[in-house]
């Protein structure tokens, strides 16, 4: 190497070094950075999350079993698990719908549509029980026409099923709409060219494309269904054995300062919660993030 | 969302299902979001503007109010800040135990709102890990604001987290260079480059965060100890009205809040676009 490169390389070094300081933080400010946020997240969120478990097992399996083995338990358990069976798969139904006529056709008001849509995430859960009051209550809107016809909807599990579908309403399309969007319609109208059928073409086209999506979307709604509180509190009456799911046999629980049965209650909900930030996470990371980036790389038009 | 380029334009109407699917969507929004809101409308128009206007100034909802808004912000500011050092920390550095947080984070989502509420109580109730330590300051956490600030900034944290993550993520890389090879210092870079390019995403994770914060009860009403005029949250306080067979009142203040609410989502919807404009240019 001739001697002039050498002290080029030199300055170039330099000039590196000097760029690296610049670039990133020194390690003592990086430490003190992960400190910080691994304390806030521990103290913050991973210490209530250890307090359900250690005060669910406070007084041994045996009390936490026979929390769960109560019939009135039980029964609350049913009414969560019938609530969820019933607005899930309609919210579903709903969401893979609304997306496939937002995505794959254009018509008047869309924007104003999907709005509408997200609506229910911008009202308090107080509210959204106070509106099936108002709506299904004794001096309701339709409350007359109702006793006459002898239909209990507030104070019954109909009204909690309502309001838990009203909770859990954009789950699903608000997933799909976005992802649907950015897939077009292009492989459905090859589809139907080469003469498949419209159920032929939304079952062997659109879902095999869609199905992480659509997955993600159930298991946010699923989660939601299960634990809401303030709606189904505000149209649930706590009626106990009847219309109590378990996050009002929760409260009922501790209010009683049963604390230990209401943990253990309370520890089923945050498992539930726990199964679902896993799907969550492996569905993000191995399929809707591969997925979002090979769809950015098409609208680019990059080449494969 | 993002463009697809040329191919949506030519899109025709060759696949079939829309009469099939609008339908469904628009009875489905109709019978489950509409009427009930409908109702909520029928109620309200009920109410004579002073009987409404009196209502919502009651001095135990002014109170209510003040609680609402005072806390929902603290805990706003405080996720602002933290929120950020966490999310920087996820983006930027690699330690063990960085995708076990990245997933926690989202816990305060996943996690039922009772269930929050039960266990925040129990850490900051005189006797708890927290309340115990706290109390010998002399501060009491459980059944005062600083409880109910607590449990909003729970279940806030989420919001800015994941708002401000994928806004650092797309930071490039050359704005860094360019101002080091400049001259400049690393705490010039971040205040001058860095946090000025994240700022509309971290004020959008703000607002999210306050905006939950205004309508959240669950996690609340076991922390705040529910004293009127001192620790009732308004969303309690539409409970009460209701327990009292005080419809009226309750759609009063409903109405207020939810005014609130639309407030702050119009706004969230400018800090986005400008966002989206900061992004692109």
């Amino acid at each position: 190497m001739p001697p002039d490169a050498v002290v080029a390389n030199d300055l170039l070094a330099l000039q590196q070094a000097a760029y690296a300081s610049a670039r990133t933080e020194k390690p003592w400010v990086r430490r003190t950075l992960i400190g910080l946020a691994l304390a806030f997240v521990a103290l913050l969120v991973l210490a209530p999350l250890a307090i359900v478990f250690l005060f669910a097992f406070e007084k041994g399996w045996h009390v936490y079993l026979a929390a769960l083995a109560d019939p009135i338990a039980w029964s609350a358990i049913r009414l969560t698990l019938f609530t969820a069976a019933v607005g899930v798969p309609i919210n579903t139904a709903f969401g893979v719908a609304a997306a496939w006529a937002i995505t794959k056709f254009d018509f008047r008001g869309k924007s104003l549509l999907i709005t509408l849509i997200d609506l229910p995430f911008a009202v308090s859960p107080v509210i959204a029980g106070l509106i099936f009051v108002l709506l299904f209550g004794l001096q309701g809107w339709l409350g007359p026409w109702l006793v006459e016809h002898g239909v209990k909807v507030i104070f019954a599990p109909a009204g909690i099923v309502l309001a838990t579908m009203f909770v859990t309403f954009p789950f699903v399309a608000r997933e799909l709409v976005p992802l649907m969007q950015a897939q077009g319609a292009e492989e459905e109208q090859a589809a139907m060219m080469l003469g498949a059928s419209g159920w032929k073409t939304f079952w062997r086209v659109t879902v095999p494309n869609i199905k992480w999506g659509l997955l993600y979307g159930v298991i946010l709604c699923n989660a939601r269904a299960m634990g809401e509180f303030g709606a189904v509190s505000v149209v649930s009456g706590h009626v106990r054995g009847l219309t109590n799911t378990m996050t009002l046999h929760v409260e009922i629980l501790y209010n009683e300062y049963n604390t230990a049965a209401a943990f253990a209650v309370a520890s089923l909900l945050t498992v539930l919660a726990l199964v679902t930030l896993v799907l969550k996470s492996l569905i993000e990371s191995r399929h809707l993030k591969p997925l979002k980036a090979k769809l950015a790389r098409e609208s680019r038009g990059d080449v494969e | 969302m993002a463009r697809t380029g040329t191919s949506r334009s030519r899109r025709a109407r060759v696949l079939p299902g829309f009469g099939l699917t609008l339908g469904f969507t628009l009875a489905y929004l109709g019978l489950i979001v509409l009427l009930p809101f409908a109702a909520l409308v029928w109620k309200t128009s009920e109410l004579s503007w002073g009987d409404f206007w009196s209502k919502i100034t009651d001095p135990r909802v002014m109170a209510s109010y003040r609680l609402s808004f005072g806390t929902a912000f603290v805990a706003g500011v405080v996720n602002l800040v933290f929120g950020l050092v966490v999310a920087w920390v996820l983006v930027r550095y690699r330690f063990p135990g960085r995708r076990l947080i990245d997933a926690i984070v989202d816990l305060p989502f996943a996690l039922p709102t009772a269930v929050s509420g039960i266990a925040l109580t129990t850490l900051y109730a005189k006797t708890g890990w927290f309340g115990s330590v706290l109390d010998r300051f002399g501060i009491q956490s459980a059944f005062s604001p600083f409880g109910i600030t607590v449990a909003l900034a729970f279940v806030g944290f989420p919001f800015v987290v994941r708002t401000v993550q994928p806004a650092l993520e797309d930071l490039e890389a050359e704005l860094e260079d360019a101002a080091a090879s400049l001259g400049a210092t690393r705490l010039q870079i971040f205040l001058r480059v860095l946090l000025p390019s994240v700022l509309p995403a971290l004020l959008t994770g703000f607002a999210l965060s306050f905006a939950r914060a205004l309508g959240e009860y669950g996690s609340i009403v076991f922390i705040a100890g529910n004293q009127p005029m001192k620790t009732e949250i308004t969303p309690l306080l539409i409970i009460v009205k209701l327990e009292q067979y005080d419809y009226a009142g309750a759609t009063a203040i409903a109405v207020s809040l939810l005014a609130a609410s639309f407030v702050l989502l119009f706004a969230i919807n400018l800090l986005q676009a400008w966002s989206q404009r900061h992004h692109a240019a």
